[in-house]
């Protein structure tokens, strides 16, 4: 475990200098070295850490012991790819959550239940869809004793910020995506949280209004129009990250972990095409690619226990179809076997969800190389590219049956048996020491895809039985 | 000129609201006086078999009775459920023998619990009415608490949990969350239930108001006990007044109470978006737009309403202190001491129950497992001439929506007829052609559970994409092809469904079906419901106890065995993605 030695305080902030890599890209400062040093955090976590199993059974760290806090007067953005814990590291530090070890501070002391003066915009909204627009927005204020003249007053200027002006008696159901979200926001900021957490909550609106709703949010926010003194927002949109926050804080997974945090110091409003904004994305860009290079900790730091977790997991197989893969490698073809990768997801208009598994899978698989952000096509990738369908099937089984750990090993315990067939249950209990339940569902899901693309082996939904097919076999 | 711009529309609007508001007193007067009367019936003394008069006039009367004892044992079981669902959601420890008692109490048939309820309540209150009444009340709700208690506990576990946490971070105490979160969450589901449970209550009110135990005879005054007493009298003319009464209650309660019910619990959907098709009450339009209903309800219910969400919330220190020591250590010390007095509880019942199983001899024995046999097959032929007439039928109407638009009120009609009331009439024809009472137990679980499957066979097929069916014409699928791959596969969920509730629902009707009594005699033919009443009216506790155990095992291996594994495979193989 981590050295115990030095005291909580700079631990965090070595943590966070440690993810920092100020050499080489001059618009990225160091939070210790900025504004808060001397200013208190509103949270702060401690080394949390999240487990899920029973003691005695074989545990899953979702989360690595992580410090994080948060300080007043920034948004910070919370950025990973999909199974690093953003979310369930947005519920411990607001306390929905308990962690399995650490602690969270509010004001540097210990939380008890939920933090005290919070708020969080749901990715779902989460509106009670019984009550009208006025009524959602005056529940939480109801839930802390507030009268009702009182009450009625903040609530409606509340909804008058958000711009729902006439929408009070509305229900849920009948307003767009955009509106309900301005509920959301609505009643989150009626209580005057001192920090407002926000879970994804562009990301279930259509790309213009969430551009619209993001400008809002940022007028209100520099119009000091929003009673809250830090804003903390959870995405897996990178431009969204960096066009919000003055901080972001990227996550690695299996486990999570804090790859990097660092100060965006680019005046508002961004520019897109600003250069900087450019080299800030394709440093995350960088950074979220490679996921088992560690960002240069500083020797004699303790960072890199995380690092160590995170070499002992049981490799997972990225959740990417063999389509996907092909797909991928045939574009790479066309643009002469390399490109950068921030280019390709925008020309492809995938968010880093979608495609970091395909690229993952592709690299996994030795078909392409991934180096500082751009993806190369390898020679086994272009023999890959430009076969046939048959043919490709067979390059796939061959690189999927030597590379990819799981596929290898389905295939090994199948064929070991006489009637080369297994139960389920043996792999699932295999995967479960490893992954939690809904992981281990996936990863075999994406297993069997990937064995009956390369007719390596099927399974049978009636039986739950996993088989070499006699037409498999012979190869 | 202004006046005439006052359009004829809105005169008509309030011409009909002051026609409502003379309505909604008139109907509070009546309330009230019924109150005072069934007040001085239940203090009054007790009358054990109370003459059943036959004239139509008594008619009002007893139907008032009736209703009197459904509302109660409604809301009894309304209460019930809402409590035992909470508990059973939010204590982990308890949680999972909570909910196997809901799965035994549900198969247990209303008439085991007779003798016990009915010797309880008369030891309470030995002098009033009220014993006897209350008595037939706790019977019916019997018959009616379990779905609803099930209901309401899915409904809190299903809850989203985003919606959750949003109560948890905006501070929500419990009594606000109940309020705001849990209790509309699971409106809809309740609704239903009731309607389902209310018409089981139906079903069953002539067994509930008119018994016999310990060779004792006990009538209360009500409908049920009036069309009972016409049948074991033979007077066909009592019998269809009796019948048209019934009728015209339940169409009437389905109008008046269970319709605006439904439409008001549109607003607890739980959709982000509005569906298309609703359900409308004109009841409820004009309700809503009734201005003594709006005066109540801004004079009286919102400031209640008001003030008790403010106590509440009140009620609660804020920011709550942490250290709630005591109560949770008193906590810690209740929950095992109760576990423990529990536990002994149930000991000494099982060893009451092992003493007086001990007295059943090996001749009862046997009878009670060819008598469960018979039953048995009983059952599974009911739900296979069900479905044999449903499937097509059903499918035939889901299809075709202009056929729907006339047979789905046609069929909800028929079905909300307690089919126990029609049972008399059954009768005779059967006896008239020659049937006996083995085929005739048959008759009468077909005609009260069918409907269940016939609904859930059309929902299915209107919920069968059409892009499926046209796919089916496209590639020219003959018939069977049809049937086999495109229709069958696509009801199978909503069949099961309709399947598992008409199966239960045919177990307990084999209490009433299986033993009648019928023009001045008692016709009883093999089976479990005939053993189950027969031991109840002669107070023959161990037969009482070991029928019904056999029956409550039968049904609960049934559901787990049979109708588990289907529901399993209609969840995961025959699911239509929408």
């Amino acid at each position: 475990m981590v050295a115990c030695g030095t005291p909580a305080r700079t631990r965090a902030k070595s943590r966070l200098k440690a993810g920092c890599r100020q050499d080489w890209l001059p618009h990225i400062d160091c939070p210790t070295g900025a504004a808060h040093i001397d200013e208190a955090a509103i949270i702060e976590a401690k080394q949390v850490e999240k487990v899920y199993g029973q003691p005695g059974e074989s545990r899953i760290q979702v989360i690595a012991p992580t410090d994080l806090a948060v300080y007043p007067g920034e948004i910070l953005a919370l950025l990973g790819p999909s199974g690093s814990g953003k979310s369930t590291l947005l519920r411990i530090l607001t306390g929905l959550s308990k962690p399995s070890a650490g602690e969270v501070l509010w004001h540097g002391k210990p939380l008890a239940g939920t933090c005290p003066n919070v708020s969080i915009v749901f990715q779902s909204f989460a509106l009670f869809p019984w009550l009208t627009v006025l009524d959602n927005v005056q529940a939480p204020l109801r839930a802390i004793g507030t009268p009702p003249h009182e009450r009625m007053k903040r609530s409606l200027r509340t909804i008058d910020s958000v711009g729902l002006d006439g929408f009070e008696t509305a229900f849920p159901k009948e307003l767009s995506g955009g509106m309900k979200q301005r509920v959301g926001f609505a009643r989150a900021l009626v209580v005057e949280p001192e920090v407002l957490f926000m879970d994804e909550p562009f990301s279930a609106l259509d790309v213009l209004t969430a551009e619209n709703l993001r400008a809002e949010l940022l007028e209100l926010w520099e119009g000091k129009k929003m009673p809250t003194r830090a804003v903390f927002i959870v995405t897996h949109n990178i431009e969204e990250a960096v066009s919000l926050a003055d901080r972001v804080v990227v996550l690695g997974k299996n486990p999570g972990r804090i790859r990097t945090d660092f100060r965006v110091a680019i005046p508002r409003p961004r520019d897109r095409k600003n250069p900087h904004f450019l080299e800030i994305v394709d440093y995350i860009y960088r950074v979220l690619t490679q996921p088992d290079a560690p960002p240069a900790p500083e020797p004699g730091q303790p960072a890199a226990a995380s690092e160590r977790a995170a070499k002992q997991a049981y490799p997972m197989l990225p959740h990417a179809r063999p389509g996907g893969v092909a797909g991928l490698v045939e574009l790479l073809l066309d643009r002469n076997g390399r490109d950068d990768i921030y280019h390709l997801a925008d020309e492809l208009a995938f968010e880093i969800d979608d495609l970091l598994p395909i690229v993952e899978s592709a690299s996994l698989l030795g078909y392409i190389t991934v180096k500082e952000g751009d993806a190369e096509l390898t020679p086994e990738g272009r023999a890959f590219a430009e076969a046939d369908i048959l043919h490709r099937k067979e390059l796939f089984r061959k690189s999927a049956a030597e590379r990819i750990p799981l596929i290898r090993q389905i295939v090994r315990s199948l064929e070991s048996k006489s009637d080369h067939s297994m139960p389920d249950e043996f792999f699932r209990d295999m995967l479960e020491e490893h992954f939690s339940e809904e992981e281990t569902g996936r990863q075999l899901e994406t297993a069997v895809n990937w064995g009956r693309y390369a007719e390596l082996f099927d399974r049978d939904a009636a039986s739950g039985r996993f088989y070499i097919s006699e037409e498999g076999h012979n190869h | 000129m202004t006046l005439p711009v006052l359009s004829r529309s809105a005169i008509r609007e309030q011409s009909w609201s002051a026609l409502v508001d003379l309505l909604v007193f008139s109907i509070v007067l009546a309330a009230i006086f019924g109150v005072l009367a069934v007040g001085r019936y239940w203090l009054g003394a007790v009358t054990p078999a109370a003459q059943i008069s036959h004239s139509p006039s008594a008619l009002p009367k007893y139907a008032f009775y009736s209703l009197v004892r459904m509302t109660v044992a409604y809301f009894l079981s309304l209460g019930f459920a809402v409590g035992y669902g909470y508990i059973a959601a939010y204590t982990p420890r308890v949680e999972a023998v909570m909910i196997a008692a809901l799965d035994i109490l549900q198969s247990i048939p209303v008439l085991s619990f007779l003798p016990g309820v009915m010797l309880a309540m008369a030891a309470l209150f030995p002098s009033r009415q009220l014993g006897l009444e209350l008595g037939s009340i706790v019977l019916i709700f019997t018959g009616q608490v379990w779905n609803m208690a099930f209901s309401f506990y899915s409904s809190l576990k299903s809850i989203p949990r985003e919606l959750r946490e949003a109560a948890d971070i905006y501070r929500f105490d419990r009594w606000q969350r109940f309020l705001e979160l849990e209790l509309p969450y699971a409106t809809i589901g309740l609704v239903w239930n009731s309607i389902v449970s209310v018409a089981s209550g139906w079903f069953f009110l002539m067994a509930c108001e008119m018994f016999v135990l310990r060779n004792h005879d006990f009538r209360l005054p009500g409908l049920g006990s009036y069309l009972q007493t016409a049948a074991s009298n033979d007077d066909t003319g009592a019998i269809v007044w009796g019948l048209a009464a019934m009728i015209a209650v339940i169409t009437l309660i389905d109008q008046i109470v269970w319709r605006p019910l439904i439409a008001w619990s549109d607003r607890f959907k739980f959709e982000q978006v509005e569906s298309s098709n609703k359900v409308t009450s004109p009841i409820l339009h004009l309700l809503l737009s009734s201005r003594a209903f709006h005066w109540v309800s801004a004079h009286a219910v919102q400031p209640a309403w008001n003030r008790l969400t403010a106590h509440a919330a009140g009620l609660t220190p804020r920011p709550p202190k942490p250290p709630r020591a005591p109560s949770a250590r008193a906590a810690a010390w209740m929950v095992p001491a109760a576990g423990v007095a529990l536990l002994l509880l149930a000991a000494y019942a099982l060893f009451q129950a092992a003493l007086a199983l001990k007295g059943v001899t090996l001749a009862e024995l046997l009878s009670t497992m060819t008598a469960a046999g018979a039953t048995f097959v009983r059952v599974i032929v009911a739900l296979l001439i069900a479905s044999l007439w449903t499937i097509p039928a059903g499918v035939a109407i889901g299809f075709n929506r202009k056929l729907a638009r006339i047979a789905q009120p046609l069929a909800q009609i028929a079905a909300s007829v307690p089919a126990t009331a029609l049972f008399p009439v059954v009768l005779l024809l059967l006896v008239r052609i020659g049937g006996g009472l083995s085929v005739g137990a048959v008759v009468l679980m077909l005609l009260g559970t069918q409907w269940y499957i016939l609904f859930n066979v059309i929902a299915g097929a209107m919920a069968i994409p059409t892009e499926l069916r046209e796919a089916a014409s496209v590639f020219r699928f003959n018939r069977r092809q049809r049937w086999t791959t495109v229709i069958l596969p696509g009801i199978f969920p909503y069949l099961v469904t309709g399947l598992v509730t008409a199966s239960g629902g045919a177990w307990n009707a084999s209490i009433v079906a299986e033993y009648v009594h019928f023009r001045k005699e008692t016709l009883s033919t093999l089976g479990l419901g005939a053993q189950i009443t027969a031991a109840s009216e002669a107070g023959n506790f161990s037969v009482l106890l070991l029928s019904t155990i056999v029956m409550a095992v039968l049904v609960v291996c049934i559901n787990r065995l049979v109708w588990r594994p289907m529901y399993r495979l209609a969840e995961t193989r025959y699911r239509l993605e929408a």
